[in-house]
């Protein structure tokens, strides 16, 4: 189990909430290391750009396109699995199809989008949410996000609804923060971890 | 559609316990770091806060050790403040598992910290605290309010800083009504109100929780996304998971 350290990211408390649930789980910075992990995490907190300014500083971009066992993104680590991102116009690994885009506030909501909110489930079979609640919530914190379209897998609201989560072949994604929501967050982990590979 | 609101207990924390004050002095152990984090977090807290009071005080930085601990320990987020003066200290803390980082005082002595830790590590991480007092009139900030020695005035209105917070990039603003800290007569609706209106970023209601009605109260009538409270949670006066279900039933939302 490798968990990719971009510089910005969350690695303590992504890697202390897989130990929680027992797996063990290394930092991985090189394009050899992300070939040989059994699976991997890509979290990030902080700005689309200077993340994806990392991909290219550590040569990272061609290892996590031809990575084919189960890849899950965290927060920004999800929005880089999509082709590009608004913020600061940075370029994603486009293993995904969209754009990422900012969100717009209703009346009533502040931006960033922080805070706990509700996700539904957009299909009736999926990995991330195998015995979790439907509407159960999840810790949110983000201003940027992805439209809903076939890869998404769950969905909440913030400026109308959004891919709160997506599920395509090897590719696993939350927009909330799984190491950080409770007891329901910690499940969405144990899942992508007994992913098939 | 705006998040559950949140409900926050914050863990006052000097030489590494778990104390209380009156108005931010006459400070009294409640206990350990740990066992309150899980306390809390097993009752059903949105977040933690925790607050290093003597740090900024006393020219040093809030220690690594028992951030990394508390972030072993939970799984919800957590922020942490205490003389955190520059992005290096900042990233040190993120590194072990803070979700987020607080500035007071130091962002009072130079605003452009909050632009710095913003660029660095997003505006999500960067929380600005204010401690806010009515003195003739206007609501003034203070700083140094980890003991009664070094209290002392900025010379800047709250409504002016919440501003300039948001401007340079602040994530969220915690506003401490100073009158009400401690004495669980009630947030301080008015204040909070007028900083709300000024801002676009997520405000915390701190200073004051004495009922759960001061709770309603201060989501309904100042239109807080989170309320931190210490005391109230410290004496088990209130159980978080019965406020949280009473809120409910008010038509509050908030997290189960």
């Amino acid at each position: 189990m490798g968990v990719v350290d971009l510089g910005c990211a969350n690695l303590a408390s992504v890697s202390f909430a897989l130990e929680r649930l027992g797996a063990q789980s290394d930092i991985v910075r090189t394009p050899s290391e992300i070939e040989e992990a059994e699976r991997l995490i890509l979290p990030g907190v902080g700005a689309a750009s200077y993340a994806a300014a990392r991909l290219d500083a550590l040569d990272l971009r061609d290892a996590l396109c031809r990575f084919v066992r189960p890849l899950m993104g965290i927060c920004l680590g999800m929005q880089l699995l999509f082709e590009r991102s608004e913020e600061g116009d940075a370029r994603g690994l486009g293993l995904l199809n969209g754009v990422v885009s900012k969100r717009t506030p209703e009346p009533g909501e502040t931006w960033p989008h922080m805070g706990w909110s509700r996700v539904r489930k957009t299909r009736s079979q999926t990995c991330l949410f195998d015995g979790v609640a439907d509407g159960s919530y999840f810790y949110f914190v983000h201003g940027y996000g992805a439209s809903i379209d076939d890869a998404t897998a769950g969905e909440a609201e913030y400026g109308g609804p959004f891919a709160a989560a997506i599920e395509q072949g090897n590719l696993f994604g939350c927009q909330f923060h799984p190491e950080r929501s409770g007891e329901a967050g910690a499940r969405v982990l144990a899942n992508f971890l007994s992913a098939p590979c | 559609m705006a998040p559950a609101r949140r409900i926050i207990p914050c863990l006052d924390v000097r030489d590494g316990v778990v104390v209380k004050g009156v108005e931010f002095r006459n400070h009294e152990h409640v206990g350990d770091i740990l066992d309150l984090a899980a306390r809390y977090r097993n009752e059903g807290a949105d977040e933690l806060v925790f607050y290093d009071i003597t740090a900024s005080a006393e020219a040093r930085s809030v220690s690594c050790d028992w951030v990394e601990a508390v972030a072993r320990l939970l799984d919800i987020p957590f922020a942490v403040a205490g003389g955190v003066r520059d992005a290096e200290q900042a990233a040190q803390r993120l590194e072990r598992g803070a979700d987020k980082i607080s500035i007071n005082s130091p962002a009072l002595e130079r605003p452009a910290l909050i632009d710095e830790l913003a660029a660095r590590f997003g505006a999500q991480c960067v929380v600005v605290g204010v401690d806010s007092r009515k003195i003739e009139g206007d609501w003034r900030v203070f700083q140094y309010t980890g003991s009664t020695q070094t209290t002392r005035e900025s010379g800047r209105l709250m409504t002016d800083w919440v501003r300039e917070a948001q401007e340079r990039g602040a994530g969220e603003i915690v506003l401490n009504c100073m009158n009400e800290d401690g004495r669980r007569q009630g947030y301080d609706i008015e204040q909070l109100y007028a900083a709300r209106e000024r801002l676009s970023i997520p405000l915390i209601a701190s200073g004051g929780a004495g009922a759960r009605e001061h709770f309603r109260d201060v989501f309904e009538e100042a239109g807080v996304s989170g309320a931190l409270a210490a005391s109230v949670f410290h004496k088990k006066l209130i159980d978080i998971a019965d406020l949280k279900s009473w809120l409910r039933t008010c038509g509050i939302e908030t997290r189960h």
